[in-house]
């Protein structure tokens, strides 16, 4: 139990996928204008990551190792988070229509997102089993979903305030965000040993 | 035999996880199928397809819905020619307004033979960054600057730069404006399609001062206005506008102008013809 608490806890803070591990930067600098689209955002990665880590789980285990192909991961993952990202685009667009027009083109981005990519590869690598797999796939795509509200409400704040002219927009932007990153990076002195 | 098999399990592998996935998509789709309103999609075909925006909406497809289901007008679609704005009204059940067709113009005339420089710009090749540096390289604020944003901005291709002066290709253009709000130094105005007359210049710097910077500004001295028969032409500012609700093309005002920056042009000249220095000088401009 505990080392699950640990998995959590590291996946969403120490080991950050935005702030430290730098996946998913493209959605966390796109769909982050405005809190209430990035956290649509994040709960739909949240899905796609959580479900996408127990199924190519399962594909690695099932058919990949079996049949000595597990050089073919990279692109079986891809097929399966493609297929999930269009899954979840269809859902969406019958039962949450807001949802689906307020993430517009980022919700087949999705698809090309690392951090979904980069759960799936690192439960095999890390060797994660089942269990531990799908909390790291959730916890992870938590962590990025609290790194893109954070960042939103920083956004959100920065569009009041006058920054100088050549740092308009994007540029004050990345700046937040490093600032965000070297605040997450407190978070690495931590450890459960 | 091994070495088939080697090639043949991932790739059966690979089909059958396709397979299996394409499947499941199929199902879903199936069962998710939203139904799309056939108005909204009867008006999309209609509309041009060029998500420029002009409109005000997100793109064609939010237009579409707009028009259709919350009771936009049909003309709000700027690109739309009659006959598509015929079928719109067709299929929504409501008489066709005449629609007037606009085209971008680029209010400057000021080629750099004819407009003087204050510095030599070498930087990235966007007018919007150029303009970031003491206002682009021209003395003229409200000159042209010639590196293409609008170029780039155009969905249609319409623009080019020619002598260093962007030149609208009228055909091409179909009023959607996405090159006026991108324009740094706004000099780029919709005018309607079939009106031939406009004043090629945007300075509203008093005479004597743009004599100093431009060959070809306006300098503010009412001769057209004075000239104008009904009353289109004003000088507000040092700088003349046309009303085209009140202009008919009668072409006096181009030809009292003394800087040849009332543009007067047959429809066989459109688009290509930019002004010649050398022609210019010959007329007199300085006077």
């Amino acid at each position: 139990m505990t080392d699950i608490l640990i998995l959590m806890f590291s996946a969403v803070l120490i080991e950050n996928y935005v702030f430290s591990k730098f996946l998913g930067i493209c959605p966390f600098l796109g769909v982050s204008d405005k809190p209430s689209t990035a956290l649509g955002m994040g709960l739909a990665v949240t899905f796609v990551m959580t479900i996408s880590s127990a199924v190519t789980y399962g594909v690695y285990y099932l058919v990949l190792e079996p049949l000595k192909i597990e050089y073919l991961e990279t692109i079986a993952f891809i097929l399966i988070i493609a297929a999930l990202v269009q899954l979840i685009e269809m859902f969406l667009r019958k039962f949450v229509p807001a949802l689906y027009s307020a993430l517009g083109i980022y919700l087949p981005l999705i698809t090309t997102n690392c951090a979904v990519l980069g759960a799936a590869m690192l439960n095999i690598q890390e060797g994660h089993n089942f269990i531990e797999s799908v909390i790291y796939g959730f916890s992870s795509a938590v962590g990025f979903t609290l790194a893109i509200v954070i960042f939103a409400g920083v956004r959100d704040r920065m569009r009041m305030s006058n920054p100088p002219k050549a740092f308009r927009g994007i540029p004050i932007a990345l700046v937040a965000a490093g600032l965000i990153a070297m605040a997450f990076s407190g978070f690495m002195g931590i450890s459960f040993s | 035999m091994e070495q088939l098999s080697q090639i043949l399990i991932p790739v059966l592998c690979l089909a059958a996880i396709g397979g299996v996935l394409g499947l499941l998509l199929a199902i879903a789709g199936r069962k998710f199928a939203v139904k799309v309103d056939e108005k909204t999609a009867a008006v999309r075909k209609c509309l041009p397809g060029a998500n420029c925006g002009g409109c005000g909406y997100a793109g064609c497809d939010a237009a579409a819905h707009a028009i259709a289901r919350e009771g936009a007008k049909i003309s709000i679609c700027t690109v739309c020619g009659d006959e598509e704005l015929k079928n719109i009204a067709e299929i929504m059940g409501v008489k066709a307004e005449k629609s007037v067709r606009y085209r971008a113009q680029v209010m400057c005339s000021g080629t750099p033979e004819l407009s003087k420089k204050k510095y030599i710009y070498d930087g990235v090749s966007d007018c919007r960054t150029a303009v970031v540096m003491g206002g682009g390289d021209k003395i003229c604020p409200n000159g042209c600057v010639g590196l293409g944003s609008c170029v780039k901005s155009c969905v249609f291709e319409a623009i080019s730069i020619v002598n260093g002066v962007a030149v609208v290709d009228y055909e091409k253009c179909r009023g959607c404006g996405t090159c006026v709000a991108t324009c740094p130094k706004h000099i780029i105005r919709l005018m309607p399609y079939d009106s031939t007359h406009w004043v090629g210049c945007c300075s509203v710097d008093k005479g004597a001062v743009t004599r100093t910077f431009c060959e070809v500004g306006c300098i503010g001295c009412r001769k057209c206005e004075k000239t104008c028969g009904t009353g289109a032409i004003k000088v507000d500012g040092f700088i003349a506008s046309i009303d085209y609700d009140k202009c008919i093309d009668c072409g006096a005002c181009a030809e009292v102008c003394p800087r040849h920056i009332i543009w007067s042009e047959d429809k066989q000249g459109r688009g290509r013809y930019i002004i010649d220095p050398s022609d210019l000088k010959a007329s007199g401009s300085d006077a």
